[in-house]
Parts: structure tokens; sequence; C-alpha cells
């Protein structure tokens, strides 16, 4: 039995981190937009660790914020503990992570999306998609409803065919035995897409009322105001801990002993785990030298007792489980809550994916989130919002907006997943990005929010605010170049104070402040600007000109690669044709049909030499599209 | 990818008993065919095949050359086109001769190298070992030979490639402190990226140290003979030359005259600098050349200074020690055939570092330690015996002298008190500089390091 159910612009299959940026960037963008859940009490449900952020997906947080994103905002006024981290180090790498109050994010979530205009949210399993010549229609829910629409987003997460592992027992289940989603993976596979199993896991959670915090260390959030988003004004002062401990021995021994009942050594698993975030038998296995691991204890929200034992990933039989808890100082009388287990799950095989987030093979379908083989709430989020800005745009015939390595940790996201696929669920690194000290945590803003607005993401208002903060940053810097500061008694007992020497003679002010023991409040109260400056202008015054070295630097390399960015390549390219390509390289381009050269370099597999083969070939292409006779080969050695 | 047919000469320019011209491309067995007389035409052999017959040139029907020609067809040759080799008798003039008429019969004169850029652009080899190749052809000596073998065969490559694991693992270790700011990996201090960052420097610093040798091994050690006349310049000239199989070249837009001689002493190719000035003018009376010797001086990386055993020390003879101070050169004291008329206690003195070798260069005496010294003066120490990896290649040398350079500005940043993670910036760069002289630079790597040396995750 089926029945017409609706029209939209936009479709969102899934209510996860992915599906709820889609879902509100598309409505927001004026699509009428449809998200659809199996469950509507899970509605960006945090099945893992209760926190957003970190290095790198605390900055993609940000970036989602800069966008016109929900997550900065949603975490901001419902998390437990906020800090900042890598303050020790340079401003490229800092990042915000806060503990989230994963029940009161749920609500919170959910209400902003039940008060969007043109977001309708929906509980329904969706089991099959319209597809005609191509091109992708509609939805079709298990309770048989049709819903009609330009384009439709997927956002599975760990439901597409999920199953559950711990110890000797298995089911299929989604995250939190939540149900499935079954069918729909097995008609994308009728559909030719290429899938791939990952899994993941979690630890088990315990009541806080039977640790023993005495024998754990205190870890407090920061006592700074902080926030995610650019636009939070107001903030949570009120902070709960969380409690380091660690295994031992004893832990370890119970661990190797029961190793054969484990399911990643019996063989039971086969799906792919990532490596950056073992189990904690992996973790013994792998780096059996290592007398002990680290135990974060992280309170799940407010309003319950329950604690996510962070370290302790683990799909080993819940009476093991039982034991491993006890044998941690501090857990000696733990009551266990829920067992921690492992979860495999289907992933399409990115590199079937344009960067826009399109399927290759049926237009208009795009997927975002762990269905990508990524794995994190932040991650997902990302691609969410990129995945309902393309999608709407696509519904009204505008072009993809595509954020490059050097733009957005999004960015480098997206084109490591298209590009280059990925073998292990994928997870954001500082490291895996080229350009980090472009793609800060504080320039978020400064990065993306003119693309946000363009998108229709970005209220008028904060595009006002936006530019003057840029106004006011730019005529500082500016300022402090022609201030000349000469030495006299009170300037170098500022310089002492600061631990700097002496100066001998006058100089400019943002020479000045390149010195490593200068701040900008030194240069301040060398030469005050006309008006105080906010914090965060006074914040960017700072990189800006302290490390304008290494910034123009990097700004040096995007420019060298920027040729080979700009180099399109024609999308229907026949790569078997050009044989002085290796043939492997050959059948990786055919495969990810790289949109610039830029990109095809960066296709695993392909060695720079097959690369100015390809450069050889675009030019001569060009060259005998404009002049009849044979052209010679150009030289390349 | 289609390209049109190219042919060379693949054999040195000089005396041989055979020279090989070459053709690669779709039209090589076509163009050899319309010279070839044999016993059946070359398209009708079989691939990899040596076939005996005789060159005619079609314009005067008349027969050329004898010859044996290869028959090699694509994708198993070294360019993976079709080629063909044409043996003929050695010599510039039957060599030449072959080459014009293939050239004349639609093949195109391949560019220096080109043979090489065809491999590469076709596939069949990647770009190290094609610059390793175009070394080899280039090579001079058996000595040079080895290194642009090793290159190709990668020892070059094995020595980056322990350098890179090196800022690899220091780079892993400021990423995990990034990363997993609260996972208990000890801090990687300023203090320890100082002591790695030194050692990594030194050792590139050490590569580029052989890269002169390298060079010279390739291009040959640049050698002036100075002396005042009658001294015997042409007869050490020759005496090297003799000895040591010479190749001759001439440097074309100039004059017919042979200016430069190779000669291979012991391993050290010598370039020897204005041969024909040496024996043009010791045939006649030589005019003071002071001012000649200076140039020479400037040009020559050896020195070679002849004085006569027989005569006193001159001004003029001390005048060409001054030029050759800070040079290397080795002092040559010949005639000792003839009566001690020199005071050797002081041309040793004057000659100070400077190595002082008696001979008889008519009698042939002497010869021996000459070589010797010429041989002790390049290879100093352990180089000669110890690693045969010689950075050879210009491109190298300036992606390790940059690589040198970006590790140097990530230790003056860490002096200067920066983060660390700026100071991995220009680690970074060193890296992947590292990487582009062996074609590698793979992200991924940094990913699989940080996850094998350390135990992360939640």
């Amino acid at each position: 039995m089926s029945y017409h159910g609706g029209e939209f612009d936009v479709i969102v299959v899934g209510a996860g981190h992915a599906g709820v940026e889609a879902g509100l960037a598309s409505a927001r963008m004026g699509a009428d937009t449809l998200m659809l859940t199996l469950n509507l009490d899970a509605v960006a449900f945090m099945p893992c660790n209760p926190s957003v952020g970190g290095p790198a997906k605390g900055i993609v947080v940000r970036e989602i914020d800069a966008l016109g994103g929900e997550m900065a905002r949603n975490i901001d006024k419902t998390h437990i503990q906020m800090r900042m981290l890598n303050t020790g180090k340079g401003p490229a790498v800092r990042a915000l992570r806060a503990q989230a109050d994963k029940f009161t994010y749920q609500q919170e979530m959910k209400e902003t999306i039940e008060d969007t205009e043109n977001l309708i949210l929906r509980q329904g399993m969706v089991e099959d998609l319209i597809v005609e010549n191509g091109a992708v229609r509609g939805v079709i829910t298990q309770t048989g409803a049709k819903y009609y629409a330009e384009t439709v987003v997927i956002t599975t997460g760990t439901y597409l065919r999920g199953k559950v592992i711990l110890g000797e027992l298995s089911y299929e289940s989604g995250p939190n035995n939540m149900q499935p989603s079954v069918n729909l993976s097995y008609r994308l596979q009728e559909m030719g897409f290429e899938m791939e199993r990952f899994k993941t896991g979690t630890p088990p959670r315990v009541n806080g009322n039977s640790i023993d915090y005495s024998k754990t260390e205190k870890q407090p959030g920061d006592d700074v105001a902080r926030a995610f988003s650019f636009e939070t004004t107001e903030y949570i002062t009120d902070q709960l801990p969380c409690w380091l401990t660690y295994t031992n021995e004893e832990t370890h021994s119970l661990i190797n002993d029961n190793l054969q009942r484990s399911p990643m050594y019996s063989g039971m698993v086969e799906g792919t785990g990532p490596r950056y975030c073992p189990s904690i038998e992996d973790k013994i296995v792998r780096f059996h030298d290592k007398p002990r691991h680290q135990i974060f204890l992280e309170p799940e929200g407010r309003s319950t007792k329950e604690v996510y034992v962070q370290g302790l990933s683990t799909s080993l039989p819940e009476d093991v489980q039982h034991r491993i808890l006890k044998s941690v100082p501090g857990l000696e009388n733990v009551r266990m809550m829920r067992p921690g287990y492992a979860i495999e799950y289907d992933a399409i095989v990115p590199t079937q994916l344009w960067p826009s987030l399109e399927t290759k093979k049926i237009s208009g379908l795009f997927t975002a989130g762990q269905i990508n083989g990524t794995s994190g709430y932040e991650e997902a989020a990302g691609q969410g919002i990129m995945a309902g800005i393309n999608a709407a745009l696509a519904a009204q015939n505008r072009d993809p907006l595509i954020l490059d390595r050097s733009e957005a940790y999004i960015g480098v996201l997206i084109d490591d997943l298209v590009t280059k696929g990925t073998n292990e669920p994928y997870r954001l690194l500082t490291s895996r990005a080229e350009y980090r000290l472009l793609l800060r945590h504080d320039n978020a803003d400064f990065r993306l929010l003119e693309k946000g607005y363009q998108a229709g993401l970005i209220s008028n208002d904060r595009y006002e605010r936006f530019k003057n903060k840029e106004k006011e940053i730019d005529a500082e810097v500016q300022r402090l170049r022609k201030a000349v500061i000469k030495p006299d008694e009170t300037v170098n007992q500022v310089m002492a104070d600061a631990g700097t020497a002496q100066m001998k003679e006058a100089l400019a002010a943002d020479v000045i402040l390149k010195r490593p023991e200068i701040s900008y409040e030194h240069i301040a109260q060398l030469t005050p600007p006309p008006k105080t400056l906010a914090p965060e202008v006074a914040e960017q015054v700072e990189i800006t000109v302290k490390y304008e070295g290494y910034i123009a630097k990097q700004m040096e390399q995007v420019d060298k690669l920027k040729n080979m960015e700009n180099k399109k390549i024609p999308e229907n390219l026949d790569y078997m044709q050009i044989n002085g390509i290796a043939y492997e390289a050959r059948q990786k381009l055919s495969e990810v049909r790289p949109l610039s050269v830029a990109q095809a370099s960066r296709v695993s597999g392909v060695n720079p030499s097959d690369i100015s083969v390809l450069l050889v070939y675009l030019e001569q292409g060009n060259l005998q599209r404009t002049s009849e006779p044979e052209t010679e080969t150009p030289a390349s050695n | 990818m289609d390209f049109d047919t190219i042919a060379a000469i693949s054999t040195p320019m000089g005396e041989g008993a055979i020279g090989i011209v070459r053709l690669s491309g779709g039209d090589s067995l076509p163009i050899a065919d319309k010279l070839y007389k044999g016993k059946h035409p070359l398209a009708q052999a079989s691939t990899h095949t040596i076939n005996y017959g005789h060159l005619i040139d079609p314009d005067v029907n008349e027969t050329v050359e004898e010859v044996m020609v290869s028959v090699l067809r694509g994708p198993k040759t070294y360019t993976k086109e079709d080629m063909v080799e044409i043996n003929c008798h050695g010599g510039i003039t039957s060599v030449n001769r072959v080459l014009q008429l293939v050239l004349n019969n639609g093949a195109r004169l391949a560019e220096p190298g080109e043979f090489t850029k065809r491999a590469f652009l076709n596939g069949r080899i990647d770009l190290s070992q094609a610059e390793g190749v175009m070394d080899l052809i280039q090579a001079k000596t058996e000595r040079a030979m080895n290194v642009a073998m090793n290159q190709v065969e990668g020892k070059l490559a094995e020595r980056i490639q322990r350098l890179r694991q090196e800022l690899l693992e220091t780079v892993a270790h400021v990423e995990v402190n990034i990363d997993y700011p609260e996972f208990d990996a000890e801090e990687m201090t300023l203090e320890v990226l100082r002591t790695k960052g030194g050692a990594v420097r030194e050792d590139i610093d050490r590569l580029l140290r052989t890269a002169h040798q390298g060079k010279i091994l390739r291009e040959g050690l640049s050698t002036v003979i100075i002396g005042r006349p009658n001294v015997g310049k042409s007869s050490l000239l020759n005496s090297l030359v003799h000895e040591n199989k010479a190749i001759v070249t001439d440097i074309p837009g100039t004059t017919r005259d042979v200016v430069e001689e190779y000669v291979n002493v012991r391993g050290v190719p010598l370039r020897l600098l204005d041969t024909a000035g040496i024996r043009e003018t010791e045939d006649k009376v030589e005019r003071i050349g002071v001012e000649r010797s200076r140039k020479l001086v400037g040009e020559g990386e050896l020195v070679l200074v002849v004085v006569n055993q027989n005569e006193p020390l001159t001004e003029e003879d001390q005048e060409l020690f001054r030029l050759t101070e800070g040079h290397d050169a080795i002092i040559i004291v010949n005639k000792n055939d003839l009566e001690d008329r020199i005071d050797l206690a002081r041309v040793k003195e004057i000659a100070g570092d400077r190595p002082v070798v008696t001979t008889s260069l008519l009698e042939d005496r002497g010869v021996d330690e000459l070589e010797e010294a010429i041989r002790g003066l390049f290879f100093e120490g352990d180089l000669e015996t110890g690693d045969m990896s010689y950075v050879s290649n210009s491109r190298h040398i300036a992606l390790l002298t940059d690589a040198k350079k970006a590790v140097d500005e990530a230790m003056t940043a860490a002096e200067e008190g920066m983060p660390v993670d700026m100071v991995q910036i220009d680690i970074t760069k060193a890296w992947e500089l590292l990487g582009e002289v062996i074609g590698d630079q793979v992200n991924e790597s940094l990913i699989d390091q940080l996850f094998a040396q350390f135990c992360l995750g939640k």
C-alpha cells in the first residue's frame, strides 16, 4: 500500500548531526524541506561520547557557525563544561571542546527544528528512493508514503544495516538498540553504489554515585566564559568537572585473558574499525609496552547520573566489562548501567561523490555524515550543512558551493573523502590540513561568513556586524604599522615586564608586536588605540601581525597550488586513452573523475609523473583545438 | 601518447669500434626499411632480433654501410614505443652519415634526453629514475656511472627516506600533542626539536657536500696546466691523455679546435681545459702568459703547476704559485732526469698544503705518484670507499638546499620561542621537499605514523 505523501524541494533522510544541519540549512535557504527520521526521540542523538569539539573538530563547529549552521549555538546553550585546548601552542591549533548535556542538546535541537519555517520534521523510515532517468525524484517510507522532491539528502549514520556486537552476542540494530535501516542499504547497492562495511564502538556507562572520585584527578572546565558561536552572548558559568583515572596491570591481564572472547579477535567483526578510536583490547594488544592508559569519566548531563567511561571502548562480553571496570582506581565499586559494544554499519565508498556531495550515479541525490565513511558528530554536521546547502542550491538551479582545502576544515574533509576515499572511519585531524595556520578557530568567520551570506544563511544584521569587525581589525593593523615607538623609560619598563629585550632604537608598533613575549595588550599600553578594542578584534590584530610571516608563507603555498586548482578537467575525460599515465592511476582517475588537476594530484596511486602527463595531455588538447596542424610535444624534462 | 619518430646517435662521439643510431616512434621501422637491404625487410623481422644487412642511400642508390639492425617493438622497449637501433662502424663520419640518412627519411633529431623523456611520458620510468638515467647518459667515467646507477637503484632514495622518517617521527610527535592535547605523550619540547633538527640538518649537509663530488663525477673536474715555457706542460698533457683514454670533445659554435679533453685518472674525471692552447703555444716560443695563466686558474677547479727541476726557481714560477693560492693545486717538479738545480725544499715550503710531485715525463717517471696525488685530492678521507650515494642532479641539489633552509628556519623559530606548531610548519616543509627529491609526498604517511607511534583514542 502506498500513498502520495507530498511534494517538497528537498528531503533529508535522517535527523542525526548531519541530517539536522542539512535540513536546517535547506529550509533557511527558502527550500521547502522534509526531514524524515526513523525515531523522533533520536534527533541529534549522541550515541557515543557526550562532547563536541576538540582539535580540528572544534574548528569545524565554528565553520558551521560561520556558514549559518546550528551546532555551535546548540552546544553553547547545552554544555556542562567548556575548555580551550592547546592554549600553550600557537593560534592555529587552539580549539574549543565542550562536554554536552546530551539530553538537553537533543531537546534544544529538536525544538529549533520544530520552530524553523519551511521545515517539516516527521517520523518515518525511508526504504526506497524514487529515481527517474538517473535523477532522484523522491523517497518511499516503510508506511508506504511517497514523498517527491527535487533533491534528496541521505544521512543514515550507523543505522544503515547496523549490527551490534557484544562479546559472543550480535544482533541487527542501530546505535543504542534503536531500529536499524536495512532495506535502504540493499536498494542503494541495487542502484549500483559500492558499499563498504565499517565498525565503531562505544564504552560502557556507569552510575556516577558509585564512583570514588577521590581516587581520580579532577578535570574542570575553563574559568573563562567561552562559546563556539560567534553570535553567542550568554554564557553558561555553572560547569561540571570530568575526572581522570588510569587502567593498570590488572586491567590489562583481564583483557589479555579474555581476548579469545573478544569479537575483534574471534573474527566475528568484518567491518574496519578506526585506528584513532581503538577499543581498549586493541590498545593493549598493539601497545603492550604501555603500562597504563588514560580513562576519562565524563558526565552525560545535568539530570542524569550516567557517566561515560572514555578510553574504555570495548566489545568484550558484558561479564568481562564488569570486571574490567572494577579494576580501575575509583571504579572498584562501580555499577555499570549500559555495556560498551561495537557496531558495524554500511557506508558508501565516498569517491562515488562529487565535491558537492552529490552522487555521481544519481543526480540530485546527496549523502552526508557517517554514510560517507566518516566518524564524529562534527564531521557529520560539517558535511550535513554542505549537503543541505547544495541540495537547496540544486533545487533552486544554482551552482554548488564547494569549499577548498585552504578555506575550511570542511573543505579538507570533503576533498579527502571524495578524492581519496577512506578505508577506515575517517576522523579529521589538524594534521590532515596543509594550511592549518589559515584554518584557525578564531578566523572561521573571515573564511566563511561571506559564503554563508551569499547562500542566504546569514542575516543582514549579522553580516553588518561582521563587516564592522573586519574594518576595525584592518584599521588597527594599519595604525600599528605606522605607529612608531621610541625607547624611553616607560617603554622599556613595559619591555622588562614582558620579559623581552630592551629597545635601543625607535620601532614600529607592529615590529614590536612580533616579539614572542609581546602581546597586543602590551602594545595597547605603548600606543593606545583611539577606542578600546573588543577582545575578539584585539585577538585578530595580534594574530595577523604576529604570525604575518608564517601566514604569508602559507598563502604563498596556496597561491602556488591555485594554478593547479584552476586547471579544470572535463568531467567526461577518458583517462584510459592517456597511455602515459600508469594503468593503476588511470583506473583511479576514471573512478574519482577529479574536477581540477590539483584534485587529480591528490588521488591516491597517482604519481607526480602521471600529473605531468595529464598536464601535457590537457595542454595538447587545448593546442589542438586552437590550431589545426599537429603541434609539437611540449617539453617537460 | 603518439609522438613523432626521433633519432639520435646513442654512442659517445669519438673513435670506437661501433656506433649506434637509435630511432624511437611509430615510424621507426618504415623509416629504417627505406634504407635497409637485407634478407627480409625489417617489418617482417620478429621483435628483439638483430638483423644483418646494408644501408642504401635511396637518393643515389648507393651502399653506405654494413650494418646490424636491432628491431625492438613496443611496448617492451626503453621508450615503450617501436625502436630501431642501427649498429654501424664507429667513428664520427660514418655514424653521422647514418644519422643524416635517417633524418632525411622522416625522423627528427632527438633533443638531448628525449628518449628518456618519452620513457617517462609513456609511463615506463618515474621522474627520479628519469633523472638518474639522464645522468647515466652524461656520465663521463665509470665512477660517474656508478653514481648514476645508484641513483636509479635508489641508494639516494634510501638515504633520503631515512632522513624523512626522522622528520616524520618528529612531526608526528608534534602532531600528537596538538591533536590529542590530553594524551599522556611527553610534550615535544623545543629542546627535543632542536636536537632532532640539528641532526637532520647535519645529514642534509653531508649529502650536499657529496653534491660537489657528484657534480664533478658527472661533469668532470675542470683542470688547467700552467707553467713557464718549456717546462713540460705539453708532455704532461700528452702523458695524461695517453695513459688514460681521452674523450675528445668539440665545443660547437666556436672553432674546430679541440679545447677540452676528458681523461679518467683513477676514477677522477678530469676535464682538461685549453689543451689546444697548450699544444699550440708550446710548439712556438710562448709569450709570457701570467695574465693568461691567471684567467685559466680562475676557470679550473684543479691546477697543475709545472716547474723545471733543471732550472732554479724563477720570479715567474713564484708568481704562478701565488696565483694558485687557495686553489686545489699540485706542483709538478719535472725533468728530474736532468741535473737538479732547483731548491726543492724551497718549493715545498712555498707549496705549503699543495702536494709536490717530482717527475720525468720524458722518461715516464713519477706519473703514478701524480695520478695518486690527483685521486687523493679529490677523494678526501673516507668518501671514496664510503657511501656512493652522491647527489649529482641539480634539481636534487636545489631541493636539498631548500630543505636545509627550511630546517634552519624551524630552528631559528624555535630559538625565538615561536609556538611548536609554527616551528612544525617548516619541518613539514623540509619533509615535503625531501619527498620531492624521490618523488614521494603522500600526506597519508603522517597519519599512519601518528597511529603507529602512539596509542591514541578514546
